[in-house]
């Protein structure tokens, strides 16, 4: 037996040797990354981002070089740390808390030791660099904005975070990302492709020569130019005129879909976020979380859209013929629709065309009336009336070309099934949605493209903010007609109103322009907030829908002014100084202008901080309402069902 | 002589062709891991793979030399060898060029010469002619000693170098003598010490013994043959709890601060990639990254780029792994296990002991080597520098395998005229 002990114990051991080589080998992949960081090098080379343009060729954003210290903590030897640091502005401190991040994230890879130095800053460094061993520079591009409005729409770069890195190879530590706005959206188009040059290093990391003759070499590819749908003009007229307001502005040409201005407020100035700034503005803007400038409300902001909801609901009692342009409803300083609904038009007997320019409540409230109860089956009505309001674009989203949006909300049968726990809907109970007060939210953007569709006679493009890309053409959807469901004869008469609103005794009488026929809709919508459990009520939001001229529209728009009283006090004006401006070019009436841009409502935002941080509240102005808004309703429906 | 005439007749070509095979690709993993940027010729003596050329050439005369002398003379002349081999590690003291604190080589002009590879050989043909002495009875403890001494007296001296490698190569002797019959006991607490040795080090020492006290009585209880002497068993507790403490003093106290590092390395303990634990990391990066067919002949990233250090010698076999993948690294220890393996047959076949022995101790040596090298590339056995065999660059190392394997070709060719 003696004999078989070594044969036994050379195969046991070859064996052995044969399964832990294959594991190694086959099995286990992290030493093939290993060997790559050992043993190759990449060299970047970064293309320069795509300029961005406006719809007439004006260069709004363009780059500038930037030069990022980059370190590879392995790699450093003998540095002297407090001549770097000297160079460099940075105290010993920053300086050991920067290499432990560095080494905490990769010891052999390169990280970002000091981002974004501007050429002066480079320079010095630059001369002393061969000393401090495991440092190098690498150049980038940073945006230089040629403007200071729009940062809404740029949106920003940044440094990729570590998730980000890992996601998608292409990117690595330093590298720079669209984070927000166009810059997110158009990423791979504004980018480019980087080159990469792979070298072959030894254990002296001295480069060898190119690894395989060059095979996986790549060259830059130049990022390509936006041209945007955007006019500069407008944009920045529209940015100062919401100085010390806050709400967004959208404007649309209705032929294509096309925003023209696309306007949020407050707003910064996009440089802020280039440079070595950067961070600071940013986590200051990310903090301010009442204003909060870094929400796009023009785009996100749901708010209830008021009055000019109402012309929906004319369109729509129109086309299911429980109205026609004659059909007369009274008021009498409201009217009762199992709960009193109040109004000021101040007209007795109302049709079509004076229950629009005098933005009637009770015309509306009995034409939605009508709609819902058209039907025996009450959720047949609300599907038919919400099917009409979706073909406008509302409830939905509305895919444009911005990386962000909103839903809004459109009530259906399904909604107040789940409200009323299946219980027939009667009017009275969503008789708000008749002048856009109940459910309904709408963002500004919607309520432009529903302005756009309404001076179109009953379609839309949806709206995009590219124009062109350089050699390639814009996506199909953003050329794809969308028909409402309602016929175009019945725009007319509501577009008469419309026009009628600019007219004496219309609700925007006082914004009358000469020679330029503006067809608009005021709006006033209530709001509140909760705090600590108690309800207040706020300033009412100010809202106007417009689109001029009246044949042939140029220029559809919404203006939202959070907490703005009224209607024509602000976004009235707004509205109509920004359609005379795109269409006219100048402003004749200079004094209106003057206090549209003077204008502020801080006071009225100093009241909402003081009501979220508890402080001198109003108690007069700012009466907590006793019982809270779900408990108000079901008193209402209770009320409803003991008629 | 009849056998100067024909001198081919009863070589054992296969083990001539495995080891034709193993040289040449040692060779050309060689040229691969010293290859300079700029290409020379292959026979460019200032070039590694260029020297090792010449060392595989006259490797040529020495197989020559070898299969036309008498196969008789190596029997006779064990003594002599032996003799001589012991002369000249005990003149390294006097005259050996000190290499990392090392004093195991010979200097001549450019090139080295390592006595301790031949003693390997002249220590087997010793013990093989001690053991093939007819009275000889490894059962006796005189004989025991004897034999213990034939290798002890060139491992005393390699220690003292101190080799701590190339001495551990000879106690795989015991293999022989256990093939020749000494008591198994020798081997089982042999191994059982080692194994306990690296317990020690990675568990506490307490449940060491908790755990052999309990295999104790268990033994105890199932004993039903022998002697149930209660006091061989208390002593043999003894000893194993004096040896399980003794290890971390012999760690801590006994151990060169380098051997304590690659223990550490091995059990994976507070390894500094960059210092202890740089050389076998970047050997298992070179042959983790070859996959299964590798990353091509000469095309090896890690090898090119120089980071595994003695790349050429003891870490040869890294740029096997690399360049020709898990395919070529199975087909290299393959091929080393058909000679290892042929050996032992012709071994087992050979008519007198004294061949049979020497087969052994050869087959016995050359495994020993192969699995103490590769396994330390992959983390299986504390580093230790031990070249592999016909693979590695260096002179006296091939030549020394090449005597050894071919003195036993010849003693196998022999047996045809033994009777």
């Amino acid at each position: 037996m003696r004999k078989y002990l070594l044969p036994g114990l050379i195969i046991m051991a070859t064996l052995l040797l044969l399964a832990k080589i294959f594991y190694l080998q086959v099995i286990d992949d992290s030493f093939k990354l290993q060997s790559e960081n050992n043993a190759i090098k990449k060299e970047f080379d970064f293309p320069e981002r795509g300029y961005i343009y406006d719809r007439n060729g004006k260069l709004l954003v363009a780059n500038q070089p930037s030069y990022d210290i980059m370190v590879i903590p392995r790699e450093m030897k003998n540095i002297d740390t407090l001549e770097l640091c000297k160079l460099l502005s940075i105290t010993k401190e920053d300086f050991i808390k920067k290499i432990t991040k560095a080494k905490k994230y990769s010891p052999r890879l390169p990280s970002v030791f000091i981002p974004q130095l501007n050429k002066r800053e480079y320079a010095g460094f630059q001369e002393k660099e061969r000393k401090f061993e495991g440092f190098y520079t690498q150049k980038r591009a940073l945006r230089d904005y040629q403007v200071h409005y729009g940062a809404n729409i740029f949106g920003f770069i940044a440094q990729v975070n570590e998730a980000t890195t890992k996601a998608n190879p292409y990117y690595n530590s330093g590298d720079l990302i669209g984070k927000q706005g166009l810059e997110k959206e158009y990423e791979e188009v504004l980018r480019g492709v980087k080159g990469v040059k792979y070298l072959l290093r030894d254990k002296h990391n001295k480069i060898i020569g190119s690894y395989k003759e060059g095979k996986f070499d790549t060259i830059s590819q130049q990022g390509k130019d936006l041209t945007l749908t955007i006019d500069a003009d407008l944009q920045e007229y529209g940015t100062k005129l919401m100085v010390n307001k806050r709400g967004g502005i959208v404007a649309i040409e209705p032929s294509s879909g096309e925003i023209l201005a696309l306007i949020s407020a407050p707003t910064y100035d996009p440089a802020l976020l280039v440079g070595r700034q950067r961070s600071k503005n940013y986590t200051a803007l990310y903090y301010d979380s009442i204003a909060k400038p870094l929400y796009d409300r023009a785009l996100l902001a749901s708010y209830p859209p008021g009055s000019p909801f109402k012309i929906l609901t004319g369109l729509i009692g129109l086309q299911e013929q429980v109205i026609d342009e004659h059909t007369t409803f009274y008021c009498n300083h409201g009217a009762n629709f199992g709960r009193f609904m109040a109004c000021h038009c101040g007209y007795h007997a109302l049709q079509l065309n004076n229950g629009i320019y005098r933005s009637c409540n009770s015309y509306f409230g009995n034409t939605y009336k009508r709609i819902i109860e058209k039907y025996p089956n009450s959720f047949e009505s609300v599907d038919t009336w919400a099917n009409h309001v979706k073909s406008f674009g509302l409830g939905q989203f509305l895919g444009t070309d911005m990386p962000i949006g909103a839903k809004g909300l459109v009530p259906d049968s399904k909604l107040y099934k789940k409200v009323y726990k299946g219980a027939p809907i009667r009017s009275s109970y969503i008789i708000s949605n008749a002048i856009g007060q109940g459910e309904i939210l709408t963002t500004p953007i919607q309520l432009a493209n529903m302005m756009a569709t309404v001076a179109n006679r009953g379609y839309f493009y949806t709206p995009h903010i590219v124009k062109k890309i350089k050699d390639r053409e814009i996506d199909k959807k953003f050329t794809t007609k969308h028909l409402t469901s309602i016929d175009k004869k019945y725009f007319e008469p509501v577009i008469q109103g419309l026009a009628d609103v600019y007219n004496p005794g219309g609700t925007a009488a006082a914004l009358h322009v000469d020679s330029l026929q503006i067809c608009g809709k005021t709006g006033t919508a209530e709001n509140k907030i909760r705090v600590g459990g108690v309800t207040y009520k706020l300033q009412d939001h100010s809202i106007f829908v417009a689109f001029a001229p009246k044949d042939n529209p140029k220029i559809a728009i919404a203006v939202f002014i959070e907490n703005g009283y009224w209607g024509s006090r602000w976004a009235g004006p707004i509205a109509t100084l920004m359609v005379e401006k795109y269409i006219k070019g100048k402003i004749t009436r200079k004094d209106l202008e003057d206090r549209m841009l003077n204008g502020s409502i801080q006071d009225e935002y100093q009241k909402l901080e003081d009501i979220i941080y508890r402080r001198n509240i109003d108690t007069k102005r700012n009466e907590p309402i006793a019982n809270t808004t779900d408990n108000n309703n079901k008193e209402t429906k209770k009320e409803e069902e003991n008629h | 002589m009849s056998s100067s005439k024909n001198v081919n007749r009863g070589i054992d070509w296969l083990t001539i062709l495995l080891y034709i095979l193993l040289v040449g690709m040692g060779w050309m993993t060689i040229y691969s891991a010293s290859l300079p940027l700029e290409e020379t010729s292959i026979f460019d003596l200032n070039q590694i793979y260029g020297r090792q050329m010449l060392f595989i050439f006259l490797s040529i005369p020495i197989i020559l030399i070898i299969l036309f002398l008498d196969a008789k003379i190596f029997e006779r002349l064990s003594f002599v060898f032996y003799g001589i081999g012991i002369l000249l590690l005990l003149g390294l003291f006097v005259f050996g060029k000190t290499i990392k604190g090392q004093t195991n080589w010979y200097s001549f002009g450019g090139f080295g010469f390592q006595p301790s590879e031949f003693v390997k050989t002249a220590t087997a043909l010793l013990l093989a002619k001690y053991l093939s002495y007819p009275q000889i009875n490894l059962n006796l403890t005189k004989h025991q000693l004897i034999a213990f001494g034939i290798i002890g007296l060139p491992v005393l001296l390699i220690l003292m170098q101190p080799d701590a490698g190339s001495a551990m190569i000879f106690l795989s002797l015991i293999f022989v003598l256990y093939r020749e019959g000494l008591p198994s006991w020798y081997l089982i607490s042999g191994i059982t010490a080692i194994v306990l040795f690296f317990l020690a080090l990675l568990i506490n020492p307490l449940y060491i013994i908790i755990g052999f006290f309990l295999l104790t009585v268990l033994h105890f209880i199932n004993n039903k043959k022998i002697s149930r002497n209660p006091f061989i068993y208390a002593f043999i507790f003894l000893v194993v709890t004096g040896f399980v403490y003794s290890v971390n003093y012999v760690y801590n106290n006994v151990l060169e601060p380098h051997q304590k590092d690659r223990i550490d390395v091995l059990i994976g303990d507070n390894v500094d990639l960059k210092k202890e634990g740089y050389n076998l990391n970047q050997s298992m990066i070179a042959i983790g990254s070859g996959g299964l067919t590798g990353k091509g002949y000469l095309e090896g990233t890690q090898t090119k780029g120089g980071f595994v250090p003695e790349q050429h010698t003891d870490y040869i076999f890294t740029t096997v792994g690399e360049e020709w993948g898990f395919a070529g690294s199975a087909v290299v220890i393959l091929l080393f296990m058909t000679l290892f393996l042929r050996i032992i047959y012709l071994a087992e076949h050979q008519k007198t002991k004294f061949s049979r022995v020497y087969g052994y101790c050869v087959a016995t040596y050359l495994f020993i080597h192969f699995f103490v090298n590769i396994a330390m590339l992959i983390k299986l056995f504390p580093t230790i520098g031990v070249p592999l065999p016909f693979f590695s660059y260096g002179g006296s190392s091939l030549w020394a395998f090449t005597i050894m394997l071919f003195i036993f070709i010849k003693l196998d060719a022999n047996k045809v005229n033994e009777w």
